[in-house]
């Protein structure tokens, strides 16, 4: 039982075991997080990719809008406070998961996916308010690569909301057991990680955007 | 609740002992720390107090400070022997992530500055 369920975090819950191979392979709660997380690096190798182009071409606006005349930080302040709340109440959800609380863990992840819902939102306006103003992806290569980056990045949430709304159905309706709290932890490995991303795009498209 | 169900719980970054408050306590902390990094670069980035050229760096530096805080208070990924997986495939992660971001960057800044073409076609900043 104990190294069967040791963890359901990252760590091996404090063992000695340093994971070399020495007690053969080691337990589906530790496998499986680890590859989900090997899956979190390489999308993170896919947002630098993105990250790289929008980078290249952002001087690329062909006469049209460029960062100055279309980002607005306090819109994207508030999307980075409510993404940030959501990560932090996704932490708590997982708390209280490992001590199988129904109500807590309900609770906290309606709340990550209402500040998630959030962000969406606030991006959705942002985004349409940009194509109204005929700022849209075909206006510029610039923003082109601002679609790409900033919607890749949208598109995550979108699925982590729906992935979050499936958790909640599971837990409710399977309780904790020990396959579904590894859905969710890996669920929570890839809301972090999505905070992670939303840092740099705050910090490279829009603030060094607006300097 | 008995010993067995302690093992069953995670450990938070810098306390040996699993107890409720001390894992919210890593959570509450990474979400200060966070906060603060956030704060610090809006406001870096809005005064005129610093010294210009120099904020784009200190916002990137910032950025990656945030991330740091993230992986830690978030992600417990740390230096501990239990975490040694992790963290290596997360130090070829983020090897990958400079070669790719850097090196398009570096690249392309270059190309763009040496290579003689067509003046329409010289400029990047020409191209849809």
């Amino acid at each position: 039982m104990t190294t069967e369920a040791a963890t359901i975090g990252l760590t091996h819950g404090g063992s000695e075991d340093t994971g070399l191979g020495h007690r053969g392979p080691e337990s589906k709660s530790i496998v499986v997080p680890y590859g989900f997380w090997l899956f979190v690096l390489s999308d993170m190798v896919l947002f630098s990719a993105l990250f790289a182009s929008y980078g290249t071409l952002v001087q690329a606006t062909d006469g049209g809008p460029t960062t100055h005349q279309l980002f607005h930080r306090d819109l994207v302040a508030v999307e980075t406070i409510a993404l940030l709340l959501s990560s932090f109440v996704c932490g708590l959800a997982m708390i209280a998961a490992k001590r199988a609380n129904m109500v807590w863990t309900q609770a906290w992840l309606i709340m990550t996916g209402l500040l998630g819902a959030v962000f969406l939102g606030i991006e959705l306006y942002e985004f349409a308010s940009m194509i109204g103003e005929g700022a849209g992806p075909q206006r510029s290569a610039f923003l082109s690569s601002f679609f790409t980056l900033v919607g890749c990045h949208g598109a995550h949430v979108t699925a982590g909301l729906l992935w979050l709304g499936t958790m909640m159905a599971q837990i409710w309706a399977k309780g904790f057991q020990q396959h579904i709290v590894r859905r969710l932890l890996c669920f929570s490995i890839f809301w972090h990680a999505l905070d992670i991303i939303w840092v740099g795009i705050f910090t490279i498209v829009y603030l060094i955007g607006t300097l | 609740m008995t010993e067995d169900e302690n093992n069953l719980l995670d450990v938070a970054p810098g306390s040996p002992h699993d107890n409720i408050v001390s894992e919210v306590a890593a959570y509450v902390i990474g979400l200060g720390l966070a906060l603060l990094m956030t704060g610090v670069s809006f406001w870096v980035a809005s005064t005129s107090v610093l010294w210009g050229p120099g904020v784009a760096v200190g916002l990137v530096v910032l950025a990656i400070a945030q991330i740091g805080i993230h992986l830690v208070f978030f992600l417990h990924v740390t230096s501990g022997p239990d975490n040694t997986n992790n963290v290596l495939a997360l130090a070829f992660g983020a090897l990958i992530v400079f070669l790719v971001m850097i090196g398009t960057i570096w690249i392309m800044a270059h190309m763009n500055a040496n290579v003689g073409m067509a003046p329409e076609m010289m400029n990047l900043q020409m191209q849809r």
